[in-house]
């Protein structure tokens, strides 16, 4: 796909994120990242999928190129309000501590990067306040800051933490 | 409260809800079809009711078990759990990680791009050009990625959730042009599946919301 992520783990190679997880998922599943009931696993499944499909895939770099410059503002916000709006609609039928009850889960992973995106773009979350309360509680935690864009081994100086 | 049967939210030509109607056949679980024209009154999706249901505004969303379910893989992977026979996902992690990640190749980074709002905001001069591009792209990958997994079908030899995606695709593809002679894992995969029963009572020209003049 020539994209990134990809993982090269027990003789495999797997691209596409929520692949990637789900398969670390099925074999170092302590601790849990997708909830034991088949309903709630649907939860997490569905918030995953609406920014892995619904928003993220409309505003990525391949994407932005092909709309020009001079759009690719505008059109990134309109792609994440929009996919905001739902989310947040979402999130207030199935969010406790966290995307989903009181447990992180694959959702959270999702959520926290494309905030992160949307800080970028400069969309305005104060109509979201749901995504923001859960986004500032899971960025408090250490998994979310170690694997922060500014921590990592190919950050450019001028961003690094 | 008596449970009745589970209620698809789906519009005959999605590609995404072809996918839940394939797993549903597959599965021999019966359900009642409410048709949300996306294109009629400014797209049906956009109605209060609707988006109380799924406020994502899209199909398909599948009512069952006292819960609404919307992404047509968050949908299969339930039904999976829940109505595990016949499997839709191989035992083996690792074949189980190539049909999720074919099944996102497609989910993630294909459909979305060329889906009904997207070539909308495009504009109609675009359009065509625009999807072709998408799934050009998206295919040459594919097609590369089916070389190292595919057996009969796009991994191995049993139909899963991989299977389900590419059919849709691929018919999504024919309807904007797209010349199939690169792919010939695709084509041959595609052909292969579109001979089986559920594929075939799922499919757009057999639905009760398709159009007479593109009825089967």
């Amino acid at each position: 796909m020539q994209q990134v992520p990809a993982l090269k783990i027990d003789g495999i190679t797997i691209g596409q994120s929520l692949a990637i997880i789900e398969y670390l998922e099925e074999t170092r599943p302590t601790p849990r990242l997708l909830p034991q009931d088949p309903k709630r696993r649907a939860q997490v499944r569905m918030i995953s999928d609406v920014i892995a499909s619904g928003i993220q895939p409309l505003q990525n770099l391949s994407v932005l190129k092909q709309v020009g410059q001079e759009n690719q503002l505008t059109w990134a916000q309109k792609v994440m309000r929009s996919g905001f709006n739902a989310l947040e609609q979402i999130l207030r039928s199935t969010a406790g501590k966290y995307c989903v009850g009181d447990e992180v889960s694959m959702a959270d992973l999702c959520l926290v990067p494309q905030v992160a995106n949307a800080e970028r773009f400069k969309v305005d979350l104060t109509p979201y306040p749901t995504i923001s309360r859960i986004n500032k509680t899971l960025l408090a935690l250490e998994p979310f800051q170690v694997s922060h864009p500014c921590r990592q081994p190919d950050t450019p100086p001028e961003l690094r933490a | 409260m008596q449970a009745g049967k589970p209620i698809l939210y789906s519009y005959f030509r999605s590609s995404c809800s072809w996918r839940v109607r394939i797993a549903l056949a597959l599965k021999s679980i019966d359900y009642e079809t409410v048709p949300i024209n996306l294109i009629k009154d400014g797209g049906q999706q956009f109605s209060e009711e609707f988006q109380a249901l799924n406020p994502m505004q899209q199909v398909p969303a599948l009512k069952i078990d006292g819960i609404t379910i919307g992404q047509s893989l968050a949908i299969i992977e339930y039904l999976e759990e829940t109505r595990p026979t016949p499997r839709l996902l191989p035992q083996d992690p690792k074949r189980r990680a190539q049909v999720r990640m074919i099944s996102d190749v497609i989910a993630s980074g294909i459909q979305p791009l060329q889906n009904l709002s997207v070539l909308k905001q495009v504009g109609q001069e675009n359009q065509l050009t625009w999807a072709q591009k998408v799934m050009r792209s998206g295919f040459n990958a594919l097609e590369q990625i089916l070389r190292s997994t595919a057996g009969k079908y796009c991994v191995g030899d049993e139909v899963s959730m991989a299977d389900l995606c590419l059919v849709p695709q691929v018919a999504n593809a024919e309807r904007f042009k797209v010349d199939l002679t690169p792919y010939p894992t695709i084509s041959r995969i595609n052909k292969t599946l579109l001979a089986l029963e559920p594929f075939q009572v799922s499919h757009p020209c057999r639905q009760p919301d398709t159009p007479p003049e593109l009825r089967a």
